[in-house]
């Protein structure tokens, strides 16, 4: 997908100049893009809808739809970064839960809740750490270290609350501003979001640190071939998704008005999902902000139309994985015909 | 006449999407023949064996095999037929014994619900015998490269095959193992089996195969016999002219000069090279002459910093460097082109100007690390257009590009940070003639403007007439000097391997 959108970039300051040729070569290249077919599908799911539910094209919905995906959000920022360095976290359900029990936990024995989910997400950006560690230093994969983390913080979670929600009613509201507040109509959750996406979005296309994620995804001895410390990329990038983890819990705390320990399950499928749907592959090298956000996009509003539209809950999962499959099995063809 | 023709291939016809792959080829395998493949990239020598082994499948055309007409719908068909195929690349599973590799393919046509080990390994023992000394019930993974190339060879000879296909057999082999890969195939031979022997090096040909066909642009252009033709003659008849000069003009008598752009003293690593110590001089290209596995890829990685503990002095125009991570020697001048472009040279998926920008992303970027896409651009075109590279625009995957091609990105990335001294590792390894010397152009002229060259390769004509002066590298230590008229392949060879018993034993 970066491919395209690059391309795309330098015909405009080819040494051509710009022909009927040259657009027309823009927008086939356009309509090949994944992030078009995405938007195009979210699109008619959104007409579909409006005529199946009269609900569905409310702004109670659409900013409950919005709310839904933007924190989760957050984390298939870390997840795609992740993923295109060539690595992959499956903690990251559970580290975003206990970034939720740290800073519950804190504010409970009295710290004021800015600084404890500073420490909360500080806490989760060293559990990163630890992960990289093991990743790079002592060269073990990324999924069996971020399988083990993923027990590990789950246990931890329910070690420190005994296993149930820590209601934190104390929390003071210019706190609770974050999750459930609003800027004029707009919710701060979402406000968070869009600043996530934008900035990463431009970072990932146009800062050096970032391209040598993707040059490591791509080909790991190469980019050590470049000079790159590859190592140190791969250890940035999974510090970096755990550190959003962090940051995602915060928000869903201030949110909630409490801590829960069982929190985020399966959160992982979800955010590995998004990303992969949105362009990510997982022998890394390639994904894009845009794409994955997309990505998560399309599965919260086909969750929030099944359930609209009466769909049993159990049926969900069925639904969200059969997406997966033909967005994946899609792309490979599509890919087969390019090469 | 037919009765001793194996394979009979006429007006075979094969196009992938837009590209004619094959045109009208017709060719001939007599039985109990070597018969070689020549031609440069892209001339449909890979498409024709992929058909011959049933991987690919033509668009017209008639196949005999035995002077039955055949069709080679799938690689179980052209098994059955006895066509083996030996690719280049080694595809064994490296974590189970030798044995069960050989067998493969006949445990995957067994009907036998068990396994029986015991007879698996008698069964390889036997095969093995006729090829050497490896043990059936070693696993893939201990085996040296050679080694595993004659298990290959093995496997493909329990399928009782007549028509062996072997695509660049000797590319990871020594002169010594290759040697012994050229008297099985003389063994097999003479048991009636016939063989399509396909190599870049134009001497095995000429020395082992009996006949050669020569393949341009995917068609056929003439078989001839090898005790009738001369291997220029073959080269012409590859490239569809006459190629006068093959190598660039030599650093002439008023060129060389004292200065010393980089000595390296004493340079040891404890396990790979020890006491290595030469002076590169302005202006010339110094090659790096030695077996597969002496430690000539170490020792230019040892120097840049890539790989391993090195110990010793290395001094840049005069000053000694305290490098100790590569990207620390790229910012000192000194680069690496790696021997396996698409392996670890290259970043396949992504563009053309993504990949000569890599080493040199803060040249295209502003202060804050953030990239100009321009810029970018502008410096790929710029260094393509220098190199004459042949591409579409510089936004298009590398992977779109030809061998050729692409190596002169991998250039083109090293060239962007202005290098001192670039130390490359066969350059031209599967690179077509035109390109190879173009490359070769492009060597003499950074030399004569001043860049040092370190040059390794394992082809002994290429050396000499590129190279000025060759270092000759054996077990780790340098064993030779030569230059001038005493650059020859015996002198190279000797020093290379003296201490090899076949050789000595030949002196």
């Amino acid at each position: 997908m970066t491919q395209e959108t690059k391309a795309a970039t330098f015909d405009g300051v080819g040494q051509q100049p710009p022909s009927s040729n040259g657009i027309m070569d823009a927008v086939r290249r356009l309509f090949r893009m994944r992030e078009t077919g995405l938007v195009l599908i979210i699109v008619a799911l959104f007409i579909v809808m409006s005529f199946a539910s009269p609900y569905f094209l409310t702004w109670v919905n659409m900013r409950a739809m919005a709310m839904a995906f933007a924190v989760e959000g957050i984390v298939v920022v870390g997840m795609t970064i992740l993923l295109i360095s060539g690595g992959i976290d499956l903690s990251v359900g559970s580290v975003t839960a206990l970034a939720m029990v740290i800073a519950g936990l804190l504010f409970l024995a009295g710290v004021d809740p800015w600084t404890a989910s500073a420490l909360a997400i500080l806490a989760c950006t060293g559990i990163g750490a630890i992960m990289g560690f093991f990743v790079t230093t002592v060269g073990l994969h990324h999924f069996i270290v971020s399988l083990a983390v993923m027990v590990i913080a789950r246990g931890a979670c329910l070690l420190g609350t005994g296993g149930r929600p820590i209601g934190l009613y104390t929390l003071p509201p210019e706190f609770k501003f974050i999750g459930q507040g609003s800027i004029g109509v707009i919710p701060v959750v979402i406000v968070i979001f869009l600043v996530v996406v934008v900035a990463s979005d431009f970072m990932l296309r146009r800062t050096t640190i970032f391209r040598k994620v993707f040059y490591t995804g791509s080909n790991e001895k190469a980019a050590a071939y470049s000079g790159i410390r590859t190592k140190r990329v791969v250890f940035f990038t999974t510090t970096l998704c755990s550190a959003l983890c962090g940051v995602a819990g915060i928000i869903y705390m201030a949110r909630f008005g409490s801590a829960q320990p069982t929190f985020g399950m399966g959160m992982e499928l979800n955010v590995i999902a998004a990303a992969v749907i949105g362009g990510a592959s997982l022998s890394g090298g390639t994904g894009t902000i845009f794409g994955a956000i997309l990505g998560v996009i399309l599965l919260s509003v086909v969750s929030s139309s099944l359930a609209l539209l009466d769909v049993s809950v159990y049926w969900q999962d069925i639904i969200r994985g059969s997406i997966l499959l033909s967005a994946v099995t899609i792309d490979h063809y599509l890919n087969k015909r390019r090469r | 006449m037919t009765s001793d023709l194996i394979l009979q291939i006429s007006n075979l016809s094969k196009s992938f999407g837009a590209i004619q792959a094959l045109r009208d080829v017709s060719f001939e395998l007599r039985k109990g023949e070597v018969h070689a493949i020549a031609g440069e990239n892209g001339a449909g020598k890979s498409t024709l064996m992929n058909v011959i082994d049933g991987i690919v499948r033509p668009d017209s055309g008639e196949i005999r095999f035995d002077g039955q007409k055949v069709n080679i719908a799938s690689p179980a068909v052209a098994q059955r037929l006895g066509i083996g195929f030996v690719h280049q690349e080694i595809a064994l599973c490296p974590d189970i014994s030798v044995a069960e590799n050989i067998f493969m393919a006949t445990t995957n046509i067994s009907r036998a619900p068990l396994m029986n080990y015991t007879r698996l390994a008698e069964k390889a023992a036997e095969v093995l015998r006729r090829l050497g000394d490896i043990n059936p019930s070693a696993l893939v993974r201990s085996l040296s490269i050679s080694q595993q190339q004659l298990v290959e060879i093995a496997k493909a000879l329990t399928l009782d095959c007549r028509v062996l296909i072997l695509d660049e057999p000797t590319a990871a082999l020594t002169e010594k193992e290759a040697q012994i890969l050229f008297d099985i195939m003389r063994k097999l031979v003479s048991q009636g089996i016939s063989i399509i022997y396909i190599s870049r090096r134009m001497v095995e040909n000429f020395d082992n195969c009996d006949r050669v066909s020569v393949f341009r642009d995917g068609q056929y252009i003439t078989t001839r016999n090898v005790a009738e033709t001369t291997p220029t003659e073959i080269v012409n008849a590859m490239v569809g002219r006459v190629i006068d000069k093959l190598y660039p003009e030599k650093q002439g008598e008023n060129e060389k000069s004292d200065s010393v752009i980089l000595s390296v003293r004493q340079l040891t690593e404890k396990r790979r090279f020890a006491d290595i110590s030469f002076d590169l001089r302005q202006g010339e290209i110094l090659g790096l002459a030695g077996l597969i596995g002496a430690g000539r890829s170490e020792i230019v990685k040892g120097i840049c910093k890539l790989e391993g503990e090195v110990t010793g002095e290395i001094v840049l125009n005069g000053r000694q460097l305290d490098t100790s991570h590569y990207q620390e020697s790229i910012a000192e001048g000194l680069v690496y082109l790696s021997e396996d472009r698409k392996g670890d040279g290259l970043f396949l998926d992504m563009s053309i100007a993504e990949n000569v920008s890599a080493l040199s992303l803060e040249q295209v970027s502003s202060q804050l690390g953030i990239i100009n896409d321009r810029l970018e651009a502008g410096l790929a075109r710029r260094l393509g257009a220098m190199l004459n590279l042949k591409c579409g625009h510089v936004g298009e995957p590398v992977s779109n590009l030809s061998g050729g091609n692409q190596q002169k990105v991998a250039i083109a990335k090293l060239l962007s940070v202005n290098p001192k001294v670039i130390f490359l590792d066969e350059p031209t390894r599967g690179v077509d003639v035109g390109a190879k010397s173009e490359i070769h152009r492009i060597l003499r002229d950074l030399a004569r403007k001043g860049v040092g060259i370190v040059m390794i390769s394992s082809e002994l004509p290429e050396l000499i007439g590129v190279c000025d002066r060759v270092l000759v590298v054996r077990e780790g230590r340098i064993s030779g000097e030569l230059s001038g008229n005493d650059m020859t392949e015996e002198n190279i060879m000797y020093r290379a391997s003296v201490l090899d018993k076949r050789l000595e034993a030949v002196q």
